[in-house]
């Protein structure tokens, strides 16, 4: 009886993993890269997302807003005030000025990131009837995270280059954009990044997977800003915690010494 | 039962004196958390009550802050979520605590359920002891369930959506129900604004019943291991300073655990789409809800039937609540029970089970397993639990506790 209840068990486990894996063999699944952020020590590469930022503010921006961030966080990004006022002072951003009437200002560090459009149904008007996603927690909003993020920047297929089985299963035109890694395959954004799209001030070469790299690292720090502090508090929590935990397992050793 | 340990408490300090002589809470603590007898082999299993109340107290705790930022507007609730998590000082830990402690307070509830359950605890003459144990559990699910629906993202939304529309099930009235639930005809402000609200009571309710809870459990004191009654003094310890102590480790160490998940997976078990805004106009692919309700999402997505899937979901809950008389045996402890035991861990094994079920969606080999999984459920509880309490032949029991554990010492 026992034998056979834990064989039964047993034999159960297996059949839902075994069904666990077929399920998760159909996705595609963005290629790992080492970012410079992961593990319990990881930091933000500075310099690559200051890079990154060039790649948001030149290409993204164009259609991407970025609004839970304010032109005062480029400062944790390693940029000097002075900087960073210069970057707020070259949005207009409308205002009211002291009578009461609309005007445009220049951006100061307070404000939050100008949008490109002046609304959500304006978005969506200019970009085929779908806003383009707000990229403030977008690392964290996808499946995959930074992973995901940089597979899709770099995982356009050109039509000429598709199988005419692709062709045929995910129904693609020439008008079509085909993604790798976006699932269904059709994305309604264009492939955004070329070579040479932009000039680093820091002479590193600007491939699709620079760029996309970069970019990814950015969009990853303006989703988690914290995550150093995050980090390092952990550290030490787990720490302390770890010989609070050894000093207790002593104390109730002691306590119970007569009663084993 | 009368404490062992003898005649009340004497206090030096006069103050102590003066007012415990008007309002005896220092007798209390004495009696109830210093001289109350314990049974003396507690295993671990016995640290999830006082871990439990520690998650509880955390999550009260940082719900007060999150409350004092937060603003339930479904315009203004995730960018105010958001705001908390970057312009808030610590905001982003108050918020990690929060959403991670409410699935670590779920794991402590869970081993203190399957600890009641594989012990007996729930036997006479614990019987309402248990069934506030349950009521406890219920108020986390709604208190859980509207927590998750604050955030507004798109998991929220829809995770509400859904659950609410469960109530149009009930013939007749169904949508007005559901309509009045919603304060509208979707849900929208009005129900965002009454979830907040009741997130917030909720809460001071469940730690009522606690109290409830600790009263019964009091009266004549904690099952063990052995489910076998402490025959006197050799059988039991003080709660002080034997089990604050014990407990005192116990829960330093669940912290550890909660701590790495906190700093280092603070969304490992969030779902990414509680990242995107609330749109009720675009459906996520694959709606579901946070882990600890996946068996009874996999449940009620089993039956074939919405009525019968929203009955067979409470039903799953209202069988516990019958538990302690459709278990037969006159034994507690799975111990002593060599057929009972296994089949307890086949029913931890088939929630689990149910959980993937849950979390995958209802298509191919997930509807079948669903099924046979439900139906699993309640054959244990409705079933095997009656007859087998008559079937079974348990174990010898020990003579007594302290019996036990000393000849347990010798072999």
């Amino acid at each position: 009886m026992r034998k056979l209840l834990v064989s039964g068990a047993l034999a159960l486990s297996v059949l839902a993993a075994g069904a666990v894996a077929i399920a998760a063999e159909k996705e595609v699944h963005p290629p790992h890269k080492h970012w410079h952020f992961q593990g319990p020590f990881g930091t933000y590469d500075r310099a690559a997302a200051q890079r990154g930022f060039q790649v948001y503010k030149e290409v993204c921006a164009a259609c991407h807003s970025l609004r839970m961030l304010s032109y005062r966080n480029l400062v944790d990004l390693g940029l000097t005030e002075a900087q960073v006022k210069g970057i707020a002072a070259e949005a207009q951003i409308a205002d009211l000025n002291d009578d009461g009437a609309p005007v445009d200002r220049p951006g100061k560090l307070s404000d939050p990131f100008k949008r490109p459009y002046a609304n959500d149904a304006a978005a969506a008007a200019a970009n085929g009837g779908k806003a383009p996603p707000d990229l403030s927690v977008i690392v964290k909003a996808r499946e995959g995270g930074a992973d995901y993020i940089h597979a899709l920047l770099t995982g356009y297929v050109p039509f000429e280059k598709l199988t005419p089985a692709q062709i045929k299963e995910f129904e693609v035109t020439k008008d079509d954009n085909y993604n790798t890694y976006f699932p269904g395959h059709k994305i309604a954004m264009p492939a955004p990044l070329v070579d040479g799209k932009v000039t680093y001030v820091d002479g590193t070469k600007t491939t699709v997977e620079q760029m996309s790299s970069d970019v990814t690292e950015f969009l990853a720090w303006a989703s988690e800003p914290h995550l150093e502090d995050r980090n390092r508090t952990g550290v030490r929590v787990i720490l302390f915690l770890l010989v609070l935990a050894g000093m207790m397992y002593a104390v109730k050793r002691q306590v119970w010494a007569d009663k084993h | 039962m009368a404490s062992p340990h003898g005649a009340p408490p004497v206090f030096n300090n006069k103050v102590i004196a003066w007012i415990d002589h008007r309002l005896p809470i220092f007798s209390y603590i004495e009696k109830e958390y210093h001289t109350f007898p314990t049974p003396r082999n507690f295993n671990y299993f016995w640290n999830f009550g006082a871990i439990a109340t520690v998650m509880l107290v955390l999550m009260i705790a940082t719900g007060i802050v999150l409350a004092t930022n937060y603003t339930p507007h479904v315009l203004m609730a995730f960018d105010s979520v958001e705001r908390i998590d970057r312009d808030v000082p610590q905001g982003w830990l108050i918020r990690d605590l929060h959403m991670n402690g409410a699935s670590f307070f779920f794991i402590a509830v869970y081993v203190h359920i399957f600890r009641g359950m594989y012990y007996g605890s729930y036997k006479a003459p614990r019987e309402l002891l248990w069934i506030l144990g349950v009521v406890i559990f219920l108020l986390m699910m709604a208190t859980a369930f509207m927590g998750y629906v604050l955030p507004w993202g798109q998991m929220s939304f829809w995770g509400a959506t859904v659950i609410t529309n469960l109530f149009s099930a009930i013939p007749v009235v169904g949508q007005s129900v559901v309509d009045w639930l919603w304060g509208g005809f979707s849900v929208d402000n009005p129900t965002l604004n009454r979830f907040f609200a009741l997130h917030y009571l909720l809460p001071f309710v469940i730690v009522g019943v606690v109290g409830l809870h600790v009263v019964a459990l009091h009266v004549h004191g904690s099952n063990n291991p052995l489910g076998i009654d402490p025959k006197g003094p050799q059988d039991t310890v003080p709660f002080h300073p034997y089990y604050t102590m014990k407990d005192g480790f116990g829960v330093i160490a669940f912290m550890v655990v909660f701590a790495v998940f906190v700093f280092f997976l603070p969304d490992y078990m969030g779902h990414p789409d509680n990242y995107i805004p609330a749109n009720p106009l675009v459906t996520p692919a694959h709606i579901v809800p946070e882990w600890y309700f996946l068996p009874f999402y996999a449940i009620l997505r089993a039956v074939p039937d919405k009525l019968g899937g929203v009955l067979g979901m409470f039903g799953a809950i209202a069988v516990l609540f019958l538990l302690p008389w459709l278990d037969t045996s006159r034994v507690r402890s799975c111990t002593f029970r060599p057929i009972y035991k296994w089949f307890m861990l086949v029913l931890v094994a088939d929630v689990v089970i149910l959980g993937f079920c849950g979390a995958n969606p209802p298509e191919g080999f997930w509807v079948p397993l669903s099924r046979v999984a439900t139906l699993y459920y309640f054959f244990h509880f409705i079933i095997l639990l009656p007859i087998l309490g008559k079937i079974e032949r348990p174990l010898p029991l020990p003579s007594s506790i302290a019996d036990a554990v000393l000849k347990k010492k010798v072999g």
